[in-house]
Formats: C-alpha cells, structure tokens, sequence
C-alpha cells in the first residue's frame, strides 16, 4: 500500500466539557478507501468533522499529505482538496439542485464532463436539476450530498453515514456510484454502519470505542473474523 | 438576623460591604445628613432607582433576557397613582388603589408579552419589548385627555405625606418633622422593603432554576423545566416590582410626564446602571443606582466647568459638554460589557 | 447498476403546499383592498397608499441589511438605528453644500445632487459599518445578551458623536426643487418624491433579489443563512461575506437615512432610534433573515401607518404592534421564516 495522504495522530477533541475524542490514530492510504466503524456515539462523526476544522482538536496532528491541517480554518481545510459529505447532509434546502452544484465546485464553473459523470452516477440529480433541493427525497439529498462533494477533483472525500436511513434499492445506487468513485482513484475516509456496503467498498478499516481507534487492519481480514468483530464492535455483523 | 434579611445571600465581601452599610445608612438618614430639598430628592430618587434597577436586575442578570419594557411597566405603576388620584381625589385609598391598578397591569403586560415573545425565541423579547414599549409611550404622549399628553399630570397626595402637615412643633437637629419627612421615610421603607423581597426570590428555589436556564437553556428544558414558564414568572414579577417602584416615585413627585417615567432615556439609564454596577448580583443595583444618580446631579456641573476650561480647543468642549455625559457613560457602559461583566459589585467580589 | 426505482416526491406536493409558503404575497394588496374599503374617498385613498408604499420601500431599504446579517451569523445588531442617523446626517450635510444645484428646478441637476448625496452617505455609513462590525459586534459572536447590550452601547455613543459634530437641534431643510410639490393623478394629489422613492426602493429591491439569486456571492449568502458550516466545509470564508454583508447592510441604512431624510425635511439624531421600533416590527413579521418577507412586511407596515394614521392618527403606531400580533399568531416565525438547519 502506497504512501498515506491522511493520517491523524493520536487526536483528541473536547465538546464544551466533554472529552470525545482521547486519542484517534488512522490513516488513509493514497487512493485507498478506509471505513472507519464502531458503535453509536463512540466518536466517529466527530472524528470526520475535526479533521474538517469544524471541532477544534485540542490535541494531536491530523496530517494531510504532510501538511498540519490541524491549525487551519474549515474553508482553508476545504481548500486543501478534501470533499466533506456530513451526517446530516448539509442540503441547501432553499437552493435548488443545480445552485447547490454551482456552489460545491468552489474554485470555478462547473466541469461539463464532470456533471456528465455525475449525471450517469446519480440520474435524479439530472431529472430535478432545476427544483429546490428541500423538495428531494431523502435518498436524493444523499445523492445530492455526495455529488457536490465530487463536484470538483478532490484528494480525499470524507464521507459520512451514506447509507443512512435509504431504502435497499437506493443503497445499491449509492454503494455503486462509491464503487464508481473508488474505480477512479479516489482516497476516501467513510463512516459506515453497513457492514455489507463496508465490506464491498473498504480496503483497510480502523475501528473506534470511546473515543480511541482500537483496532487498525485489513477489511478483509475484520470482514472474515466474527469473533474479531464480535471482540471490537460488541455485536456480529452476519447481515452481509 | 441579618443572613436571614439578606436570605443568606450577603455582599461576600468586606469593601462591598462597607460601601453597602454606608449606601444605606446615608439613605436611611438622608434628611439629617444632608438637608435641603434637593439632596432629600436625590435621596428618594436613589431609593426608588435601586428598587426599580434590582427589579431588572432579576430579568436581565438573573434570567438571562433583556426587556426594553422596564420603563412601561415603572410608568405603569406611576400613571396608576395618578390616574387614581386625580379622579378618586386625594386620599390614601386612591394611592392604594392607583398602586394596585398600576401592579396589576404591568403584571398582566408583562404576562401577555412573556408568553407571546418567549414561545418564540427569546431573542424575540428584546425587539417586542422595545416596539411595543415604544408604542405605549406614544400613545401616553398623544392621549392627552386622559393622560395629560407631553405635560403630564400633577395632582395632590394626602396632606399627611406633604410639608404641610406638621407633626413636631420644634426641629430635630435642625430637620423639620412633616408630612414631607414621612413621605421620604415611606419611600426608603418600602424601597428597602421590596429590595428585600426581590433578594430573597433569586435566592429561592425559583431564582436557582433561573440561573440555571440562563446558563443552559437547552439543558434545562431537558432536565424538564418549562423554560418559557420560568422566564414569564421572571418577567412578571420584575414587572410588578417596577410598577411598584413607579408608584413610589409618583407618590413622591406628585407628578408624572413621559419624560420622568416612559421616555427611552430612562430605559437607558436603567441599563447603564445594571450593567456598570453588575449583572445578576442585586447588589449592583444598588451601587450602580447610586453612583449613576449621584453623577447625573453633580458629575455634570463638572464636566461643563471642564468644558469651559477648554474653550477655543476645537471639538473638546463639545465632548466634554455637559448635556453630551450620555457619550462617555455609553462609551463605559460597553467597556464593562466587555471587560467587567460582573460589573462593580463582582469586581469588588473580586470575580 | 439499476436506475432508481423510487417515485420523485415531487409529484406528491399538492397545489395548496405550493402556494402556501407565498401566501404573504397577497397580503399586501388584501390591506390595499381594506383600505379602499374603509377609507371613504377614492382619491384619499390613492394619495395613502404611494404615502404608504413610499414608506414601506424605505424602511425596507433600511430594514434589509439588519435581517440578512441576522439570518447569515446569528447577529442581532440594535445599533443598527446609528447608521440611518449618521448616513441622514451626512447626505444632507453634502445636500446643503450642493446648495447652487439643488435650488434650482432642473430636475437632472437636483437628481444628481441627491445621487452624490446618497453615495456619499452610503460610503461614509459603510466605513462606520466596518469599525462597528470590528470593534463593537465581533468580540461579542454568538452571546446574544452581549450583543443586544453592547450594540445598543453603540448606539448611544454615535447619536452623541452626532450631537457633537452637528450640534444639538435637529436640522430643517426643504427638498431640491424637482422634488418637491405634487402630480395629480386620477384627482388625487401625489408628492413626486414619494413617487421618486417608489422607484428608487423598487430598483434596489430587484437589485438585491438579482444578486441574491443570480450570482455566487448570492448564493453563498442565501445557503450561509441556512447552514454557515457546510458554506464553510466547502471552501468558503464566510467570516468576509458576513463583513461584507454587514457593510452593504449599514451603507443601505444610511442610504435609507437620506430618503428618510427627504421625506420628512427634517433629521435628528435619534431618528435611526424611532425608526428601530418599525425595522424590528418589520424584521419580525417578515421572518428573521428573509429578505422577501422583510420587502413584503415593510409594505405592510408602510400602508397600515398611513390608513390608520389617517382614519385614527393616535393609534398609527399601536395599529402596527397590533399587525404584528395577529402575524405571529399566524405564524410565530414570521411570514417566510428562514429555514435553519440546526
């Protein structure tokens, strides 16, 4: 495996008084997907949004191909290249589809061969181009989400929970549209709790409890040992 | 006895203190300390603001919420005492009325613009209350039949609480014991008196639950408060206290006007006081009552002195003019907002 | 890969969940409307209803720049009254030195008198925007008691910065030529400058709504009131755009102030103060951080001050607090309330 482009240090993240993150160590390899999973409430959406500036980390590196982003602001971050999908999505609902495109490819105008590509990934966001993005169903938005985060090249997409809450048939677009991603060469940091979408799509996966990484491997090897699963995440994940 | 007066909730410090005996002994003996009509004025003046501030101080410091309503519900008691005297006639029963009108309708305000701003977001209570305050006094302003318009309202008290009534032929200590005396001695009673009350109620229960919402109102809704119902008793009782504070004053001027009671400068004033002598202590409004009155009174002679000191330097006399004090307390006012949040009283605290 | 098999939800949304979110709209001509009916004479009514709008396009004008940089960082600035009186005071200032222009009745002459004002006035409000935004309201982010406490602290000291600099008595003055007197339309009398005013507040209406809809800057603003963070997670530094919209927002109070100015002949110090108690009326009902609902509401109150001061003139201001009332009770966020994502 090739050089990381993201790794985090031993990061800790306080919420007002609260001590979520105690130490999280990960890395994503160049052109790798890494799945980080773990029970509810364990840290992983705050560890994607303090890699995002968006929670400050009161302690430890997170280093982007080198560089302490750490110090930065959120746009700054954003700047480096990374794409966020968050939890909540984070849908301009009053904006239509197309304005919340325009908006994602920060840099300059939109990219024809790029929209094209995300046309064939995702074919409601062509179909509701000119309605307002709080209309969407919430499988849509998710799509939407994802595909203004591949608005512009990006070196790193975190994304988080993609498969939340959609229907079994949207989860098949949505993993494939990942795969199509991955097939590009794109570095990804994912939060999921499907096991099934996690095994198909992650290379290496970290897993988190109580604000730690405490295990760090190949999804391959988490994805054959049940009892490894059992051991790290409380509960078997069979359901693939 | 006295831990128990002040609810166990005492200054907490020895210069506070000793500032705060010497406050109340220079009020509680005002007309011998220091005679003349105007001094006795500026005393029954501090009595009646520490009363009428301590009660924001409950809303402002103690809940969390800024109301620019304080002055409507202080002109609320006031016009209820002049109202009721001028049409029942001089009597102690239309001053006991007029307060219990004027109580009664600020409480009753303060409710319907409680429930109605605060369901929303608090937020929403700063920009209501100043609309709707704004409004009130306009209208007070041009309804002039019934509320004499811009002039206002004199009318007679009981010849028990003027000068005209003497109980003493000779003077004590040069002071002469009249109707005027007692209406002074009224004023500090029930001024101290109410103080008092409003000392115990953010000691109690009640007031704890308070603190806790302007802390974390979220928190506080999940531990099951009904945060909304809290701020509105808040705002209701510190109405009440207003209104009663403005009845004090009316009794005592035996006037009211816009001027003296609505206008926007007094609302401003109030603030200036609260947050100079320090939020959510109590005994800030008395400090910041006090200082800020004692100020406007003398302070000014002084800067128009320095003013014409200064003659021929261009701009300088202008800033230093007297009727531009408001320039330099506004320019305080925001220093201590965000350098002395607690204000006098929690510096002396040494918070 | 199969395509989505799901149904758009478009198609589920009724004729009524379409219209309802712009029912507001009608209720400026539902109040017109009322007015015809109560007010006896037909040409009276004309002549309130330009007064009325007039009014209502410049405080909305004023209005505008309060409710955005509400909707964008969660700021409510109660000093914002300071820049109507200071933006009032400068472009009058410039008015009288350009006093060979405006006294004569050449109408290109005095409108390009008013522009050099207005600008004037707009550059010097923008520049005080900018040392407020820094030295009054940026230590005091995200503490509401603070902000309301400390911005109203302003307030006072540039109303006496005012007394000052241009003395302590309000300043009378009479409009350029052009501008004053009145056309007869349909037998009712209407002041040109309130014409003058329509205008004026409905370019700049359209100008903000084009660039709020038709350009980047626009669209970074509408979706920051909406989520400031993901504008921030996609690159942007919204901490500038709010500046900036604190700025355009206080150039637009002081351009306001001028008009206000105009219309009345006569400014005061504490005239951005008064006019508080009507931009928050209209702030309110309007929705905090829409700016259509903010347009939409300040016509409200602009026709509703001027029937009622007419039918009833004691009870003009009390008749808007009233408005208001029976809008939140309608709606208790307002009539197009912004939609927050937290």
């Amino acid at each position: 495996m090739s050089e990381p482009i993201l790794k985090l240090e031993g990061v800790c993240t306080n919420i007002a008084q609260y001590h979520i993150l105690q130490g999280v160590d990960l890395a994503v390899s160049a052109g790798g997907v890494t799945m980080l999973l773990g029970r509810n409430g364990v840290g992983k959406t705050t560890t994607l949004r303090t890699i995002m500036g968006l929670w400050r980390a009161h302690a430890g590196r997170v280093l982007f191909d080198g560089q302490d982003i750490a110090v930065l602001s959120t746009p700054a971050i954003a700047r480096t290249g990374i794409g966020f999908v968050p939890e909540d999505m984070g849908i301009f609902s009053d904006l239509t589809v197309e304005e919340n495109m325009v908006l994602a490819a920060a840099s300059g105008p939109l990219d024809p061969a790029r929209l094209d590509w995300i046309f064939a990934a995702f074919p409601p966001i062509r179909t509701f181009w000119k309605q307002p993005a709080g209309n969407l169903s919430g499988g849509q938005k998710q799509m939407l989400s994802i595909a203004r985060a591949m608005a512009e090249e990006r070196r790193l997409y975190l994304i988080d929970e993609p498969t939340k809450g959609l229907a079994p048939a949207i989860v098949a677009t949505m993993a494939g549209a990942l795969r199509d991603l991955k097939a590009q060469g794109a570095s990804i940091l994912m939060v999921e709790q499907n096991f099934g979408v996690a095994k198909l799509l992650g290379d290496t996966c970290a897993v988190m409890d109580d604000g730690r990484t405490i295990w760090a491997g190949e999804m391959r090897e988490l994805a054959e040992d049940a009892a490894l699963q059992e051991r790290l995440m409380g509960l078997n994940m069979e359901n693939a | 006895m006295l831990t128990r007066l002040l609810s166990g909730d005492g200054p907490r410090s020895l210069p506070l203190a000793l500032i705060l005996l010497a406050i109340f002994l220079c009020l509680a003996l005002a007309p011998f300390l220091f005679p003349g009509t105007r001094s006795v004025d500026t005393a029954a003046r501090i009595c009646v603001f520490i009363l009428l501030v301590a009660s924001y101080d409950l809303t402002l410091g103690y809940a969390g919420i800024v109301s620019f309503a304080h002055t409507m519900f202080f002109g609320m008691g006031a016009y209820g005492v002049a109202l009721a005297s001028t049409h029942l006639g001089r009597g102690f029963d239309a001053l006991v009325l007029g307060t219990l009108a004027g109580a009664l309708a600020a409480a009753v305000f303060a409710l319907l613009i409680g429930l109605f701003s605060l369901r929303v977001r608090a937020i929403f209570f700063a920009m209501i209350t100043l609309a709707v305050a704004s409004a009130v006094a306009v209208l007070v302003s041009q309804l002039s039949g019934l509320t004499g318009g811009e002039d206002g309202l004199n009318y007679q008290i009981p010849r028990a609480l003027t000068a005209a009534q003497k109980y003493l032929d000779e003077p004590v200590l040069g002071v002469r014991i009249n109707g005027k005396l007692l209406n002074y001695y009224l004023v500090f009673a029930a001024s101290t008196a109410l103080f008092l009350v409003l000392l115990r109620i953010v000691n109690s229960p009640f007031g704890r639950v308070l603190q806790a919402i302007r802390e974390n109102d979220f928190r506080a809704e999940a531990i099951g408060y009904r945060v909304v119902y809290y701020r509105t008793i808040a705002t209701c009782v510190s109405a009440v206290a207003a209104a009663l504070a403005g009845s004090l004053y009316a009794i005592w001027l035996r006037y009211v006007g816009p001027d003296t009671t609505l206008s926007f400068e007094i609302m401003v004033d109030i603030l200036l006081m609260v947050v100079i002598g320090g939020m959510g202590t109590m005994y800030g409004a008395v400090i910041g009552a006090t200082l800020f009155i004692l100020a406007q009174n003398y302070l000014q002679g002084l800067m128009g002195a320095a003013a014409a000191g200064l003659e021929g330097v261009p701009l300088l006399p202008g800033l230093l003019d007297p009727d531009r004090w408001l320039l330099w307390l506004g320019v305080l006012f925001v220093l201590s907002v965000y350098f002395f949040p607690t204000g006098i009283a929690g510096r002396l605290r040494g918070e | 890969m199969s395509a989505p098999d799901h149904t758009p939800t478009m198609a589920r949304t009724g004729i009524w969940q379409r219209l309802e979110p712009h029912l507001p709209l009608i209720l400026v001509p539902l109040l017109a409307g009322l007015g015809l009916v109560a007010i006896p004479s037909p040409t009276s009514w004309l002549t309130l209803t330009v007064s009325g709008l007039a009014m209502g396009m410049m405080i909305f004008i004023m209005a505008s720049g309060m409710t955005l940089v509400f909707g964008l960082m969660d700021v409510i600035n109660f000093g914002h009254g300071a820049f109507i009186s200071v933006g009032a005071f400068v472009g009058i200032s410039i008015l009288l030195a350009l006093g060979s222009m405006t006294g004569t009745p050449s109408l290109w002459l005095n409108l390009a008198a008013v522009l050099l004002a207005i600008l004037g006035a707009a550059l010097a409000t923008a520049a005080l925007g900018l040392a407020f935004e820094k030295v009054i309201v940026e230590p005091v982010y995200g503490a509401h008691l603070k902000q309301i406490l400390v911005t109203m602290g302003g307030l006072i000291i540039v109303e006496q910065l005012i007394l000052v600099l241009w003395g302590p008595d309000e300043i009378f003055f009479t409009r350029p030529e052009a501008l004053k007197g009145a056309v007869t339309f349909a037998g009712a009398a209407i002041e040109k400058y309130r014409l003058v005013a329509v205008g004026f507040g409905l370019a700049l209406f359209l100008a903000m709504r084009w660039i709020l809809r038709s350009t980047k800057i626009g669209l970074i603003v509408r979706a920051g009131v909406e989520n400031g963070e993901m504008v921030e997670a996609l690159g942007y530094r919204l901490r500038l755009v709010f500046v900036g919209v604190f700025v355009a927002g206080s150039a637009l109070a002081g351009l306001g102030g001028v008009m206000w100015g105009l219309y009345q002949e006569v400014i005061t110090a504490h005239m951005g103060a008064d006019l508080m108690v009507l931009i928050f009326i209209v702030v309110i009902i309007g929705g905090l951080g829409s700016v259509e609902g903010c347009f939409i509401g300040a016509l409200l109150v602009g026709l509703m001050q001027n029937y009622i001061a007419f039918l009833q003139p004691k009870l003009a201001l009390i008749s808007n607090i009233g408005l208001m009332v029976a809008i939140l009770m309608w709606r208790p966020q307002g009539m197009m309330p912004v939609v927050k994502a937290k």
